[in-house]
């Protein structure tokens, strides 16, 4: 693709916090969001997710990096470039002391728009927010903040939305909500690059990054990421779901073995060709478990993220 | 009675002619990990902070830990732990103080903070960070602690108000674990959570919408009631009935 193709083009970025200390983001293969891209950012705590939200949105400079977003170098064009992306912090940002309203009449106002300009952009939120227009933010519910957020975040009409998390704290149904906005963004041309702790979040991403202390392990689609998973995986039930997770860990067939809804899953061990029904024997003989089903399983995205660091063998 | 930590009978709130918690009645068992679910507004941490002791009903009576949520707030408040994502830990002190302090301020003995300590620092395997500054951990390993603190004065009940919000998958189980380990030893565990295979992990989960309990059961047996794949969809289902939009 040509470089005009591309709304992100990392060719290296790294940036640390002290010395002795890894750095927080080392991206020395870099990556590219393509224009247009929902381009979503997994990882845990302390992978850098955040770090690298703010070197692309120009908050903090990197100690190193070749980087543009929508053809600006964050170092050079940073003042340009501030005004055509639009960042959400996964902390609440806005000012709880001004009203809904002022909140979004300010935002605009510093980027030297006003509310009307841009409305179509938020319609379909603020409409929700409205008949709480006079209520200061801070005395706002959890997904009401959230819904405020994106609002002032989206105000200027930005051409790449960076989120950060945007989605933490709220309930299944307003979760489904918000991405359903971001679908509806993604149709006006806007890149939009979001982290998540949620794998069906994750799912609804074109690309996902999966990062790790700094890096990038695994950028691809979540259909794709799913498809190239090559363990045999199953998932087993129990009458005694607490004590069957300590059990299925000391089988000696059983690599990594987690919690997942109301089965555990478990990665067989490549090479000892235990089957499902060897696992239930295992379990209802040598375990004395009672109500035992072992299945296979096919991997989902969240099975993936479990094992990314695992060897073939799921240790 | 013996086998109930939680009991409660028509509970409700109301700021002024909003009624946040309406009429709510339910119990918690002893030795259960119970799963308060709702949606964003529904009134779940109305109703936790009139079960924790931190403000009043307008009407309704019940008792928790088997004190009276009217007359015996603060004696609730020393047989319960609580603790949010949002934990409060001192971050410039180390591990070990902030053990002695939580303990100190729950009155537990200090010869008895120490051998609670070591043993509960075991189990969560934070034994070698025993004197490093809280602000030098991993977010994880702050968690563990915050759960720790809030269980040092062996509380009847322990209130975990979203305790892996924003936590990745990996670090979530690992905390899920945790829980499981203390209600082996006995603690009864009250959990919120937006995740819905958490959902699973409880014994029975009550659903909220608008302020009311509209269901209560295993999550098998909601997912039967409701002819329903998964948690998630019975929460769909029923949230849909909301009318509150926050």
């Amino acid at each position: 693709m040509e470089d005009s193709c591309y709304s992100i083009i990392v060719k290296t970025l790294r940036k640390g916090y002290g010395r002795g200390l890894p750095p927080a983001v080392d991206l020395r293969d870099g990556f590219a969001v393509p224009k247009g891209e929902l381009f979503g950012v997994i990882g845990p705590d302390g992978a850098g997710k955040t770090t690298l939200f703010r070197l692309l949105t120009t908050l903090i400079s990197p100690d190193e990096g070749e980087v543009t977003v929508q053809g600006l170098d964050i170092i050079k064009d940073y003042k340009q470039l501030r005004t055509i992306v639009g960042y959400m912090p996964g902390k609440f940002s806005l000012y709880p002391d001004l009203s809904v309203a002022e909140n979004l009449n300010f935002f605009a106002s510093v980027f030297g728009t006003d509310v009307k300009s841009n409305y179509h952009l938020i319609e379909d939120i603020y409409c929700r927010l409205e008949p709480f227009a006079d209520r200061k933010a801070g005395n706002l519910s959890g997904g009401m903040k959230q819904k405020l957020a994106l609002c002032c975040t989206l105000i200027h009409s930005p051409q790449v939305l960076f989120l950060d998390e945007p989605t933490t704290g709220v309930d299944p149904s307003s979760r489904r909500e918000f991405w359903e906005t971001l679908a509806r963004l993604k149709k006006t041309g806007m890149t939009i690059v979001v982290s998540t702790a949620y794998m069906d979040e994750a799912n609804r991403c074109d690309r996902v990054a999966m990062m790790k202390s700094g890096r990038f392990l695994k950028v691809d689609s979540p259909a794709d990421i799913v498809a190239s998973f090559d363990r045999t995986l199953v998932a087993v039930r129990s009458d005694d779901m607490f004590r069957l997770l300590q059990d299925l860990r000391s089988i000696e067939a059983v690599g990594r073995c987690y919690t997942f809804g109301d089965t555990h899953h478990a990665v067989l061990k490549a090479g000892s060709g235990a089957s499902p029904e060897d696992i239930a024997q295992l379990l209802e003989g040598r375990y004395g478990h009672t109500g035992v089903e072992v299945t296979l399983q096919t991997a989902t995205l969240e099975d993936c993220y479990m094992n990314i660091d695992t060897d073939a063998d799921g240790r | 009675m013996a086998d109930n930590v939680i009991e409660v009978e028509n509970l409700t709130k109301k700021f002024g002619d909003f009624t946040a918690v309406d009429h709510i009645s339910f119990e918690v068992h002893r030795g259960e990990i119970f799963g308060f679910l709702g949606a964003n507004g529904a009134g779940k941490t109305t109703a936790m902070k009139m079960l924790t002791g931190l403000s009043f009903p307008t009407s309704g009576k019940g008792t928790v830990a088997g004190y009276d949520i009217w007359t015996q707030s603060e004696l609730i408040k020393k047989h319960i732990g609580y603790m949010s994502q949002k934990f409060a830990l001192y971050s410039d002190l180390t591990v070990k103080d902030n053990i002695n302090i939580f303990g100190g301020i729950y009155g537990v003995p200090r010869k008895e903070i120490r051998l609670r300590a070591d043993e509960l620092m075991e189990r969560l395997g934070l034994v070698d960070e025993r004197n490093e500054r809280v602000k030098d951990l991993p977010q994880g390993w702050k968690q563990k602690l915050a759960f720790l603190v809030s269980i040092i004065h062996r509380p009847e009940i322990i209130f975990l108000d979203e305790p892996t919000g924003g936590v990745d998958p990996a670090a979530r189980r690992q905390f899920w674990e945790l829980i499981y380990d203390v209600v082996d030893r006995g603690i009864t565990a009250f959990v919120t959570t937006h995740y819905m295979d958490e959902a699973e992990y409880c014994n029975r989960i009550s659903m909220m919408v608008d302020g009311r309990i509209e269901a209560l059961d295993s999550p098998s047996a909601l997912k039967r009631r409701y002819a329903a794949e998964s948690i998630g969809e019975v929460f769909d289902i029923l949230a849909r009935g909301a009318k509150r939009t926050e």
